[in-house]
């Protein structure tokens, strides 16, 4: 489905060894274990560890080189910022750090969120390493997420390379016209292209919305493919989001 | 970088499981009105809309110096095509960013979704209409609303984070702290947000009138007068209750909130094991002034009748559409 414009957004994963496993699967494993991490007592420093040993070993099992993983991880840094102030601006209970003067409870809220949010942009990372998108969708829709919207979400994504390739050739125009902004106030072209971009978008949409229908669409898309995740696939997987939610549960109860 | 993508891990298990029970709900009625809106062009239009707001997302805008930020694009999409379409569209690249590039958490989708795609699009939309029916339906007040609406929707949505963060944040500042800064740091934000919104939409006006949403019925086109003065009437009436709400909440509410009361009741607003629980959200706001505290209640109250007028909205339109639906 995303074919040849998925290359850009995603990596080929079809050489992967977990791409073989029923995506529903898959899918659900990561959602049970990213709920297990979230539900996982702060004060648990030991849980957090064995958390990523989990996401670790899922990795591994998988084959995902941990460094290109570690190298995706940095896309929390914007919300990482956000965690460094908490012991800085935090209340209460005041502990002396190395001579910096820092809250306890902005400390484990910062604590909190760093360990927590790595830990499930690690979980999707490795689900998206060896998951194609259109598998994605397929497992998502198997899980009974409503048709309409991974159907449009089919769109988006066959579509986001066609477009986005668009605004590329109209900003390669722009710059070769010399117009290069540097403020605010100068954006009047980039958003001008911004509106041709959406005029355009949206007749293509309607030329596809009549091709469809010329090759008999009725509003329904069809079901993506028909096989379905057999007990082997679960047992694939079923051992990650086992483990962390036993570990979650033991980090209230130790 | 205007990053709103919630991480997991920022708010607690409950709150984003709730927040998830809020968008499904919102989600289940953008789905039924983008139904009747589109009949079944939805799926490729609905599906290229969202790509093309996912492009737009990815544009660089330069904000000054060479610096560049990103467009958020909620009220930009609930102006061209509507705020439940436009909504629909947000939450699906919403879902896809946090399903494929792993931005903004798994848990946390259910928030973002409401943050960005419900108070973003819907809510901003209601403003738009607002002001729009007081500057007037033609070009120069269609692009007034747009830009009050695009300004409004990051402020609102850092108001609604401030209340989630209260309920169920996991960290330890006080809920005012988040107020002033989320608030600060977005009103900015929405400055840069209304525009290149405004221009995006001038430049659509422009060559595909027919395309803008939000300028269905503009002056130069065709009004229906009998909807006229009803519609004038609601507008002004939610005016008015939004210039009530900002005037007079801040003199009404002398204790805290039912919100911060539970969260510092049931002392969820903090570690519950920490000694942090002492210092309430009531505490805090002794210290940071009375100002501070009815602006934000004023801030509030707005958002409050906001959400509120366009829940209402929202049930209301789909009667009508159910009781008279409009040839597709």
């Amino acid at each position: 489905m995303s074919g040849s414009h998925s290359g850009r957004t995603t990596v080929d994963v079809r050489h992967r060894v977990g791409f073989g496993i029923a995506p529903e699967a898959k899918v659900l494993a990561v959602l049970a274990t990213v709920a297990a991490v979230v539900a996982t007592r702060r004060e648990a420093v030991w849980a957090f560890v064995a958390l990523a040993g989990v996401v670790i070993a899922a990795a591994m099992a998988a084959y995902v080189p941990l460094a290109g993983l570690a190298k995706r991880l940095t896309i929390e840094i914007p919300f990482v910022a956000f965690a460094v102030l908490l012991p800085f601006l935090g209340r209460g209970e005041r502990v002396d750090v190395l001579g910096i003067d820092l809250s306890r409870a902005g400390l484990w809220g910062a604590w909190n969120i760093i360990a927590k949010g790595t830990l499930g942009v690690a979980c999707t990372l490795v689900l998206v390493s060896i998951t194609t998108v259109p598998d994605l969708l397929k497992g998502l829709e198997r899980l009974r997420a409503p048709r309409l919207l991974t159907a449009i979400a089919a769109f988006m994504i066959r579509y986001g390379e066609v477009i986005r390739a668009e605004a590329e050739r109209m900003r390669i125009a722009r710059i070769s016209r010399c117009d290069n902004a540097r403020n605010l106030w100068q954006a009047k072209a980039l958003a001008s292209s911004s509106g041709v971009l959406f005029v355009r978008s949206y007749e293509r949409g309607e030329r596809v919305h009549l091709a469809m229908l010329s090759r008999g669409f009725t509003g329904e898309m069809p079901e993506l493919g028909t096989t379905r995740a057999r007990r082997r696939d679960w047992q694939a997987v079923a051992g990650f989001p086992a483990a962390a939610i036993a570990i979650a549960v033991t980090s209230w109860i130790l | 970088m205007a990053r709103m993508h919630i991480p997991d891990g920022f708010l607690d298990a409950g709150t984003s499981a709730a927040a998830g029970a809020v968008a499904v709900g919102g989600l289940a009625a953008c789905v039924r009105v983008a139904r009747v809106e589109l009949a079944e062009r939805v799926i490729p239009l609905a599906g290229i809309v969202s790509a093309y707001v996912f492009a737009v997302q990815m544009l660089n805008f330069p904000v000054a110096n060479g610096t560049s930020g990103h467009l958020l694009g909620g009220v930009l999409a609930a102006v061209l095509v509507g705020p439940w379409v436009g909504a629909l569209c947000v939450t699906v690249v919403l879902a896809v960013q946090a399903l494929v590039f792993a931005d903004g958490g798994l848990s946390a989708l259910g928030v973002n979704v409401v943050n960005m795609a419900l108070i973003g699009a819907v809510c901003g939309y209601l403003v738009f209409r607002g002001v729009r029916g007081l500057v007037g339906n033609d070009r120069r007040g269609v692009l007034i609303a747009t830009s009050a609406a695009a300004w409004s929707a990051p402020v609102m949505a850092s108001v609604a984070f401030t209340g989630e963060y209260a309920v169920g944040g996991n960290g330890a500042i006080g809920t005012s702290t988040v107020l002033w800064s989320m608030v600060g740091v977005h009103a900015v934000i929405g400055i840069g947000e209304a525009v290149i919104t405004t221009l995006t939409v001038a430049a659509v006006l422009t060559s595909r009138p027919d395309l803008v949403h939000g300028a269905q019925g503009m002056i130069d086109g065709t009004v229906s007068p009998a909807r006229r003065p009803i519609a004038g009437f609601a507008v002004t009436a939610a005016i008015v209750t939004l210039i009530l709400a900002a005037v007079a909440s801040p003199f009404a509410s002398s204790s805290p909130d039912g919100l911060e009361k539970v969260a510092a009741d049931t002392g969820i607003d903090s570690g519950a094991t920490d000694s942090a629980t002492v210092d309430s959200p009531l505490a805090d706001y002794g210290v940071s002034g009375i100002d501070d505290e009815g602006l934000g209640t004023s801030i509030a109250g707005i958002v409050g009748v906001a959400v509120t007028v366009a829940v209402g909205l929202g049930a209301f339109s789909i009667i009508r559409r159910r009781n008279a639906p409009r040839p597709a």
